[in-house]
């Protein structure tokens, strides 16, 4: 949270220029204070069930733009003040204008900011994102073991994407960490941890096929707390981050 | 256990009522509930007899045995709400609440189903954290249940026909009241509060009429002026302070007192503008069941900004402190401690820790919290995580170990930041709510977090040392309650997908059994025609146990 409110703050800028135009995004711009106030009131109360990422609840991802039941503001405002019958989703004492506000934040969450220091150029970035950076080696839409970028541009903002090229290991995606397991006979299995509990582990090995061990039958069992992404600190330069920052922020396909 | 139910069957056939085919057993009277454990086949009240030690008397499932436990039936909810009810057994009947409010008469060896009543809530209930009920109570031939838009209401437990409904006094869904504590039965009154801390409501616990719900007193656990304690909130912050109640309460028949915990102040995570302790939040309030009248209270989080609510089940014990006998409450708190209070005084016996804390430094000689963290704009680290160090989950005392068991997080942690709250009715009155690793209820037994990140336990407190004498570490946290039973057994599950047995003097796993679903509801033991079963509700389906035959 204190890491989002400063983004916020200087979100609403390019929100309105990125709405427009696209059928998933809002049908017109919002004020800096709209913004500033539907984060204030999302936070007091949506994010009880909903989570500061608006991705707690299974199946509803509020940050990205796209909504199951709703496309429309409008349509946003009613499920907020009705809520969704037979659903946990409660109804909620907002006034039209207030519920309007949280629609404005989650939209402009949703639409990303400009505050990368540099400006990129996202044709670049492009060529880097599958030259260079070889970042399209790992996150390709078919990859199992790197989540797809497909819809990044919806689900982070700019200075997040830029955080995760450069010091990948600082917020890791808990959908996508790593495990090193040892059998009692000595076979060492890394890959991608998929589930664990008290008895056992799933896993995708390194050969992306899908395991499973008790954790009896093994001898160690690790959870890497590093992510495998190595950081292009070094190998990028600073506009050549922004540039594929300036991309990724273009993606924004479907879930 | 079987010579008990001949007995009731007999007796009812001397009276010339006993049905062809069927026994008609006794009506469930008051006295039948304070001396539960003279008929440990049955379940009479949420945690299994007054005194909430969620202990059955049952022997027949040993740890020996408890390998041969096998599934006899399975009952599949029509929700996909959170399943937290812990059925009532009476006499080969089990009585559950389908979330949110259908209850469900099933017959106790196959699952089947005798009835249903549905109530439909309004669309105005707006419960904090899911559509969920905890159970119903039982007295004489009716069942009552609340309801998540503030009703509470009677049927008849042979058909499930509705006998009367009443919305409880001020308690207004639209306002953000939900009940959804099972009701507590003491004589001749029906007990219960609402929940709704998390909107400013103002709390209170009621006593009722079973015969028609009209309200017989209220205990405001937020005080109004003129009322002791008042003098604890600044200015009309009272007027929402909270303080609600979610958790059934227990019953010392010998002293005439009733125990309720109490929830969290409003806002939650700011107290700029409620200056005080804010009694009687967080806290257990001692009661007289006849008049409502408050004999003693004890608060664990004066001046909460954690959202610790004290809405924990309290466990009666009768125990040997410092060599003497000594009647006692044992409390796991959300807040990280674990306490051991005199029940028939209120005072502080002792309070010690059971997971990593930080918001306090340590507790002082009474027991009250000293150099509580103050939580900053920018966000401060707080243990534990404001989901508690243990919650609602139901805890369990077995007079043969002489430990009290817990489920619990251990090292759990959340960001607390200080933001402004405006009170709005029917709107969330909280501040900013914490931030935390993924630690959230997602509805499926899936874990990637660290165990750094925090880890569930059930752990057994001996009240007499202090010492933890064993903990059972899982790799997720729990929101599972804990059954012990005479044969030493314990029975839990947690967030992974198992029912699980372990061996309560020594924490040894002795049988587990996959039941697929996240387990949040807590276990319960009962027998029919001598073959004893345990029961859980895991996912939205509710499953019985009993040995292979």
């Amino acid at each position: 949270m204190n890491v989002r409110w400063p983004v916020v703050r200087t979100a609403v800028a390019t929100v309105a220029a990125l709405f427009i135009g696209g059928p998933v995004f809002a049908q017109h711009s919002y004020t800096r204070s709209e913004i500033e106030n539907g984060a204030h009131l999302y936070l007091g109360s949506c994010a009880t069930c909903h989570g500061a990422r608006g991705d707690m609840v299974r199946g509803v991802a509020l940050m990205s733009g796209r909504f199951q039941r709703a496309s429309t503001d409008e349509e946003l405002v009613k499920i907020i003040i009705s809520g969704i019958a037979g659903t946990a989703m409660p109804p909620n004492n907002y006034t039209d204008l207030e519920a309007g506000m949280i629609v404005a934040y989650l939209r402009g969450t949703a639409a990303g900011d400009s505050v990368t220091v540099t400006a990129g150029d996202s044709a670049r970035g492009k060529m880097l994102f599958d030259g260079k950076g070889k970042c399209a080696t790992c996150h390709s839409e078919t990859s199992r073991t790197a989540p797809p970028l497909s819809d990044i541009g919806m689900l982070r903002r700019p200075l997040e994407l830029e955080q995760s090229i450069l010091d990948p290991s600082a917020t890791l995606n808990t959908n996508y960490r790593f495990a090193r397991a040892v059998t009692k006979t000595g076979t060492v299995v890394t890959g991608r941890l998929l589930n664990q509990s008290t008895f056992s582990v799933q896993m995708l090995d390194s050969a992306e096929k899908l395991r499973a061990f008790d954790r009896s039958s093994l001898r160690e069992f690790t959870v890497v707390k590093t992510s495998p992404m190595p950081s292009s600190r070094g190998t990028l330069d600073t506009q050549e981050v922004a540039d594929i920052v300036t991309y990724l922020t273009t993606l924004r396909g479907q879930r | 256990m079987t010579r008990r139910l001949l007995a009731v069957s007999c007796s009812a056939a001397l009276l010339g009522i006993c049905a062809a085919g069927g026994a008609l057993h006794a009506q469930i009277s008051s006295d039948r509930i304070v001396r539960a454990s003279a008929e440990p086949d049955n379940w009479l009240t949420y945690s299994g007899d007054v005194y909430s030690r969620r202990h059955s008397p049952l022997t027949q499932i040993t740890p020996a045995n408890v390998k041969n436990l096998e599934l006899q039936w399975v009952f599949q909810a029509q929700s996909l709400e959170k399943f937290e009810a812990t059925p009532l057994a009476v006499d080969g009947v089990l009585y559950t609440v389908q979330p949110p409010n259908d209850i469900v008469a099933l017959d106790g060896t196959t699952g089947r189903i005798f009835w249903t009543y549905s109530y439909k809530p309004s669309q105005q209930a707006r419960p904090c954290c899911g559509r969920v009920n905890r159970g119903v109570a039982i007295l004489g031939d009716r069942l009552f249940m609340g309801t998540i838009d503030g009703h509470l209401l009677a049927v008849d437990t042979k058909s499930g026909r509705p006998l009367w409904n009443v919305a409880v006094a001020g308690a207004r869904a639209e306002a953000g009241y939900a009940i959804t504590v099972a009701p507590q039965i003491v004589k001749d009154k029906l007990i219960i509060g609402p929940a709704g801390g998390d909107f400013g409501v103002r709390g209170f616990i009621a006593a009722f009429d079973p015969a028609n719900g009209q309200e017989l007193w209220r205990f405001n656990t937020v005080p109004g002026p003129g009322e002791a304690g008042h003098e604890s909130w600044a200015s009309d912050s009272w007027q929402h302070g909270g303080a609600a109640v979610w958790v059934t309460g227990s019953y010392d028949p010998e002293l005439n007192l009733i125990y309720w915990g109490t929830g969290n102040p409003g806002p939650d995570f700011n107290g700029d503008k409620r200056g005080g302790d804010n009694l009687y939040s967080d806290s257990v309030v001692a009661l007289d069941p006849d008049t409502g009248k408050l004999k003693w209270h004890f608060q664990f989080t004066p001046h909460d900004e954690f959202d610790y609510d004290s809405t924990q089940v309290p466990v009666l014990a009768d125990i040997e402190w410092k060599g003497r006998p000594r009647k006692v409450m044992l409390w796991a708190n959300r807040n990280g401690f674990w306490y051991v209070l005199d029940r028939a005084t209120g005072e502080f016996l002792s309070g010690k820790p059971f997971a990593k804390v930080t918001w306090t430094e340590s507790l002082d000689p009474r027991g009250r919290p000293m150099n509580v963290v103050k939580p900053t704009l920018e966000g401060t680290v707080v243990f534990p995580h404001l989901g508690g160090a243990t919650n609602w989950y139901s805890p369990s005392y077995s007079p043969r170990t002489g430990l009290f068991y817990v489920s619990a997080w251990i090292n759990t942690s959340a960001t607390f930041s200080r933001r402004p709250a405006e009170y709005v009715e029917g709107r969330a009155f909280l501040g900013a709510f914490p931030t935390a690793a993924d630690i959230g209820i997602n509805g499926v037994p899936i874990n990637r977090r660290l165990p750094e990140e925090g880890t569930g336990a059930i752990v057994a407190l001996d009240p007499k040392t202090g010492e933890k004498r064993w903990e059972f570490s899982m790799t997720d946290i729990t929101d599972a309650g804990v059954l012990t039973t005479a044969s030493d057994l314990l029975f839990s599950g947690g967030r992974e997908g198992f029912f699980y047995a372990l061996d309560a003097r020594t924490g040894a796993m002795l049988w587990k059994a996959p039941v697929g679903g996240i387990v949040q509801a807590a276990p319960m033991s009962y027998a029919i025609g001598n073959r004893q079963y345990v029961a859980i509700a895991a996912g939205n389906s509710l499953y019985g146990y009993a040995l292979k035959q």
